[in-house]
């Protein structure tokens, strides 16, 4: 049976870990490759690095990362941030990046997820959705730039429309519940699972190993994604994948 | 003892640096190229697995290396084919450029049966993550899989399986998703996995290493 992934994300700037690193036995926590390979040998089934610097940045550092990733991971990696277009992903891809995962760019020209899909394959390319509660009802909005900008779109229908043209995976952000430590917005993820015949990977808000479980089984979510319960050491990925285990989902756990 | 020199066949689809580097990890020297003489002259062969079907056979025949693969394989020069590089092993595969089925395109021939699509159901296409390796009898056999527990979790991304009309005595691994579909072969000197070795951890390195073992002692 396919298994539930379990997904550390790494912020990275200028080729740099920038969220605190509680990895002690690491020659250099600042390096987003050595803190990979740490999560590689702790269970990880792939890792995400992504790129916060200004998308108008020179985007060389994060091409020698996809390089350096390349030649010491031996678990898929992905490298999101400040896409812009085909050209731009496909360096990435040419560097060794398993996936790229795209979020303004696409929503301002959907079609690039079209050429993305065929130029690497659809299983090569990621939307990245940040979503944000509309009032009390059951509706989220689309906002780009880190939860700053509302676009009004509603995030149901473009994550259908991001599957549509070719998006091969879904990284579903709540932005109301990012860095909360509250749990996934469980009600979004599961209207965006439902909705798409892709996987989606839910993201922002864990803070218990339940949540991890609640993502999957209420959430109805292919991954999970998570960024400062890991870098902190508050849980281990094994930790995580035992728990998830025990509530009956299946997980990688012969590493 | 001298490391085995490992050509990786390079048809220019993609990165090759993590199969490179995985094969350096476990001892071999191992190199990328699209030349067909050093393919020819290596102590073993593998052929990675990136892009489409009909573009894979296209570059390997234009540029000579499907007949140095042949050649090698024929000379019991040991060789491991990787998702589409297993998929070119077989007589014809159904997968065009832009990744839609159509009509058979030939592959090398090495071993017999043909590549087609997985169909999508409930169950999403492409195959994407960790899934389980199930050994045969022929598989527990198999010198890929020495220490490697039955039932380990290795990593997959492809949309293309082996069809039932593979011989079934060279099935050395099973993986069950849309289908059941033979995810490991090995005839002799001929080893195709359709997972990834290079993406999947620990387990793919002792694979690797298993293959480099058999290398130097072939």
């Amino acid at each position: 049976m396919l298994t539930k992934r379990v997904i550390p994300c790494l912020d990275v700037k200028d080729g740099r870990v920038v969220k605190g690193v509680n990895f002690v036995d690491l020659v250099d926590a600042g390096d987003p490759v050595e803190l990979a390979r740490a999560y590689d040998a702790e269970g990880a089934d792939e890792v995400v690095f992504l790129d916060i610097t200004a998308t108008s940045d020179d985007r060389s550092p994060t091409v020698d990362l996809a390089s350096h990733a390349s030649a010491e991971l031996r678990i898929p990696y992905t490298v999101g941030g400040g896409f812009k277009d085909v050209a731009g992903m496909r360096q990435m891809v040419a560097a060794g990046a398993d996936k790229v995962s795209v979020n303004s760019a696409a929503v301002k020209n959907p079609e690039l997820l079209t050429q993305a899909a065929a130029a690497f394959g659809s299983q090569a390319v990621i939307c990245a959705i940040d979503a944000k509660r509309k009032g009390k009802a059951d509706e989220w909005e689309v906002f780009l730039a880190g939860g700053r900008i509302a676009t009004g779109i509603d995030a149901v229908a473009w994550a259908e429309e991001a599957a549509r043209r070719g998006a091969g995976e879904i990284l579903l952000t709540s932005m109301d519940r990012d860095g909360t430590k509250e749990g996934f917005d469980l009600a979004l993820t599961r209207k965006v699972a439902r909705a798409v015949p892709i996987p989606v990977i839910a993201s922002g808000g864990v803070g218990t190993l339940e949540h991890f479980a609640e993502g999957i089984l209420e959430g109805e979510a292919d991954a999970v994604l998570a960024a400062s319960v890991f870098h902190f050491g508050t849980f281990s990925i094994r930790q995580v994948k035992e728990y998830m285990a025990s509530q009956g989902i299946p997980v990688r756990l012969d590493f | 003892m001298v490391a085995p020199r490992i050509a990786i066949v390079d048809y220019h689809k993609g990165n090759l640096l993590s199969v490179v580097r995985s094969l350096g990890d476990v001892g071999a020297q191992a190199f990328a190229t699209d030349d067909p003489t050093q393919i020819a002259g290596a102590d073993a062969v593998v052929v990675p697995g990136v892009g489409a079907f009909e573009d894979a056979m296209d570059y390997l025949q234009t540029s000579g290396e499907a007949e140095a693969i042949k050649d090698a394989a024929a000379r019991c020069v040991p060789f491991l084919g990787i998702c589409l590089g297993l998929h070119v092993l077989f007589e014809r595969g159904a997968e065009r450029s832009d990744g839609t089925a159509g009509d058979w395109i030939e592959g090398s021939g090495i071993l017999k049966g043909s590549v087609t699509r997985l169909t999508s159901g409930r169950l999403k296409v492409p195959h994407v993550g960790w899934n389980q390796m199930h050994l045969t009898s022929h598989g527990r056999a198999c010198p890929l899989y020495a220490n490697v527990p039955e039932g380990a979790n290795v990593y997959f991304t492809h949309s293309y399986a082996l069809a039932d009309d593979i011989d079934e005595d060279i099935i050395a691994t099973r993986s069950h998703y849309t289908r059941s579909f033979a995810s490991g072969v090995w005839r002799d000197n001929v080893f195709g996995v359709q997972f990834h070795p290079e993406k999947s951890s620990a387990t793919g390195l002792t694979i690797l290493s298993n293959f480099v073992s058999y290398v130097e002692h072939a």
